[in-house]
């Protein structure tokens, strides 16, 4: 609250009182006890209050909406993480305190599901970057029919996870699959994509590289539009051909979209779900037989819905939570080393 | 004028805490019901919505129950919500029982998950019991559905009494035996005959193909004829020292350590598509499956199939109706339950669907289509059935069936089978994953 706006609303609560009596006069006729209008007086208050309160009516809407749908819920798995709930009896909660805690400590399933989901979030998400760049490169020239170009970009990110994974699913199938027949003309023997570790990482990250790609490289060339030409122009009279341009120009002008889109993608790798889910076909939640791509988002789908587990379920989402805060503060402090050191 | 803007920003203020109010004590509110509310609260007269949850293809719908059930009962409409997966389906239903709210009036309820409702949920189901005649059932399949103080909370629906079907035209090329009966014989009375059969398949296999989908339906289809399965009558986990696991599983490594199963994971795309290309030569064939590999195989499979009998009297898979106490109308839902599991209706179902009869008294009058008998060239698909359905042996399910099940199939026999681990390593592994499942 301002002091001009202070004054405004006092100027215009004096207005309001009724004109030619006197203030005094007004408070005998009220009696005893009642405080003196003027400034002080309801209308006035109300017209204050109002101004206060106001702005946070407005946001309110998305902060009950949060209150409700996001911290309740994310307080509520806190307590059934500390207690044994299974899902075929809810209403029996049994305290056991950071069991479940301990217990995910000691599970090669969860350490698994950790390392997957680490891997598979670094090779879908390196050179889905990579490739993002170049192709808003690309893009940001002047070509012919550069609209569909960026609409044909964006197609693969409408379609529905589902329907993407089971294209997939039938190019990878090891059998009669797209794939292992194009790797028999290179004379390479067929592998087993669902099942070698490598193999499905490699199959579940594509998955994510295809759907995500064209969805960076618009946001990459967004910023690179925004790059005035001006540094352009001097870097070529300065005789610097296309790739220095890239490198010395481009490069560091996109750095703050960089970075966004690195948190952005990274959050989306830590919390992987459909798509291992949807390769891994009939009990895909176990994320292959040695559990080979399982991450943490079907790790915890599987213990909770599956086996219906569900106090360590809300383990491994707290857990999942605390992990994305360490990577978060992570980002944050490489975020301003790279500001310090510009 | 400021006066006027003020108080109009005031009114909106106002407005926008009003309207958030009464958005939130609307969510607050009791849950109003999604899809069984009637227009008149259910005073006679009017129309009164059923609904009926299922999973997969139930058959109802497509055996044309409803309609016909709509037509002899104009005051009642049905609706049916499908969830493809049970096991998607099941832990929603379970939530929803819980929560008292959100379930549909009659439920589905799969075998794998039968157990885990009668020994968590009977209180959140109707006493079914006392409606109908149980001795019409098999009594295995009421045996399934009743709680130990004998509260019924399911009816049977189907049953899924085991056949072999086989592809005659690969069988020829590969010099085997093609006659039924006479195949019947070579196997009778051990899956590892049934293997030894396969052996004899892949010395002269025809090029690209294999004898068997994959080495799970072997342990699934062994098991479904074994009396002891995971969990002793006192609901002890007993897998890894029952007998039956044991058979199963010896026989289906038997498949996994051999050249002989395409390697296939049921219910994929690719498996699909193998039927499509004839891929395989035999599947484990509980009366259901029919009704796949008619659909998939199209067209071009008609007249190669047969259908002869299991080495092994089974059951694989099935299902149950039950009635949620927390419907609103309850007694129109018994009605059509009983309805639906009636003798006449699961014959309908069996004619259009291939889905078996949980009822011996309905066994007589069956008769499948007869693109199906055509399809699967001639073969006495009812008679095959009825024999094998007579002589299940009683079976114990147990609370954590279904995750039990998965552990050994997708975990334990897939090491095996598509990562060359030994017979030794698979069982450790689904060892461990059963460890994880019970939560030790």
């Amino acid at each position: 609250m301002t002091s001009s706006k202070q004054a405004l609303a006092q100027s215009a609560s004096s207005a309001d009182a009724a004109p030619g009596s006197q203030p005094g006069a007004a408070r005998r006729a009220h009696g005893r006890g009642t405080p003196p209008p003027g400034p002080d007086s309801w209308r006035s208050r109300l017209y204050r209050w109002d101004m206060k309160a106001s702005p946070y009516a407005f946001i309110a809407p998305f902060f009950i909406f949060f209150g409700a749908f996001g911290l309740v819920p994310l307080l509520y798995t806190a307590w059934y993480s500390l207690h044994n709930v299974q899902l075929s009896n809810l209403d029996q909660q049994t305290w056991v305190g950071l069991d479940n805690y301990k217990n995910l400590m000691s599970s090669d399933f969860f350490w698994g599901a950790l390392q997957n989901t680490f891997t598979i979030g670094v090779i879908s998400t390196v050179p889905q970057l990579v490739m993002a760049i170049g192709i808003a490169h690309l893009l940001n020239y002047k070509l012919r029919g550069s609209t569909m170009w960026r609409v044909v970009m964006l197609t693969p990110y409408a379609t529905s996870v589902a329907a993407a994974t089971l294209v997939f699913v039938l190019l990878y199938s090891w059998d009669g699959g797209m794939i292992n027949w194009l790797l028999g003309f290179v004379g390479v023997d067929p592998v087993n994509w669902r099942e070698s570790t490598w193999g499905s990482q490699f199959a579940v990250s594509s998955i994510v590289i295809w759907r995500w790609t064209g969805y960076n490289a618009l946001i990459y060339l967004a910023a690179m539009q925004a790059i005035p030409s001006d540094l352009y122009e001097s870097a070529a009279l300065d005789g610097a051909g296309r790739w220095q341009q890239f490198r010395h120009v481009t490069i560091p002008m996109l750095r703050p979209t960089i970075l966004f889109t690195v948190v952005v993608s990274t959050i989306g790798a830590t919390q992987l779900f459909g798509e291992p889910l949807l390769f891994g076909g009939a009990s895909g939640s176990k994320g292959g037989s040695e559990h080979q791509y399982q991450t943490l988002g079907l790790y915890m789908y599987d213990q909770g819905w599956i086996i219906g587990n569900l106090g360590k379920a809300s383990a491994i989402a707290w857990t999942m939570f605390l992990i994305l805060l360490i990577v978060a503060a992570v980002n944050l402090l490489i975020t301003r080393r790279l500001r310090k050191s510009q | 004028m400021r006066t006027s803007t003020r108080g109009s920003r005031r009114l909106m203020a106002l407005a926008a805490v009003a309207a958030l109010t009464t958005g939130l004590l609307a969510g607050c509110a009791e849950d109003s019901d999604d899809g069984s509310s009637n227009s008149d609260g259910g005073s006679g007269g009017g129309k009164t919505t059923l609904t009926i949850g299922t999973f997969g293809v139930f058959g109802y719908k497509q055996a044309g129950l409803y309609d016909e059930y709509m037509k002899k009962n104009p005051d009642i409409t049905i609706k049916e919500n499908v969830t493809t997966r049970t096991d998607v389906y099941w832990p929603k239903t379970l939530t929803r029982l819980q929560a008292g709210s959100g379930t549909d009036d009659i439920q589905a309820i799969e075998i794998g998950n039968i157990a885990e409702a009668v020994q968590t949920q009977a209180d959140k189901f109707v006493d079914l019991g006392k409606e109908v005649d149980k001795s019409q059932w098999l009594d295995w399949k009421t045996a399934q559905a009743t709680t130990k103080d004998g509260k019924t909370i399911g009816l049977g629906t189907d049953i899924g009494p085991m056949a072999v079907c086989y592809r005659k035209d690969l069988f020829k090329a590969a010099g085997l035996e093609t006659d039924r009966t006479k195949l019947a014989e070579q196997w009778k009375g051990d899956w590892s005959k049934y293997v030894d059969v396969g052996k004899e398949y892949m010395k002269k296999a025809p090029k690209g193909t294999k004898f068997v989908d994959s080495a799970s339906s072997v342990y699934n289809a062994a098991l479904g004829g074994e009396s002891q399965r995971y969990y002793d009558k006192d609901g002890n986990v007993i897998w890894d020292k029952s007998t039956g696991v044991k058979k199963a599983w010896d026989a289906s490594m038997e498949v996994a350590t051999s050249d002989m199963s395409a390697k296939l994971k049921q219910f994929d795309k690719p498996w699909d598509q193998a039927f499509a290309n004839a891929k395989f030569a035999t599947v484990a064939c509980p009366a259901w499956m029919i009704g796949y590999i008619q659909e998939k195989s199209g067209d071009a499979g008609k007249g190669k199939w047969d259908i002869a009998a299991a080495p092994t009297a089974a059951n694989w898979g099935g299902a149950f109706v039950g009635v949620p106490t927390a419907g609103k109308h309850q007694k129109e839902a018994i009605a059509l339950a009983k309805w639906l599991t009636a003798p006449e209706q699961q014959a309908k179902v069996f004619a259009k669907q291939a889905s078996f009869p949980s009822i011996p008294a309905a066994y007589p009058s069956l008769k499948p289509q007869a693109a199906t008998t055509a399809f699967f060239s001639n073969a006495p698909i009812t008679q095959i059935f009825s024999d094998s359905a007579k002589t299940i042996p009683t079976q114990i399910f147990g609370v954590k069936d279904q995750p039990i099940g998965t552990a050994i199939t997708d975990i334990g026999i897939l090491q095996v089978e598509q990562k060359g681990k030994t017979p030794d390593q698979g069982w450790d592994a689904a060892n461990k994953e059963i460890k994880d499942v019970l939560g030790q």
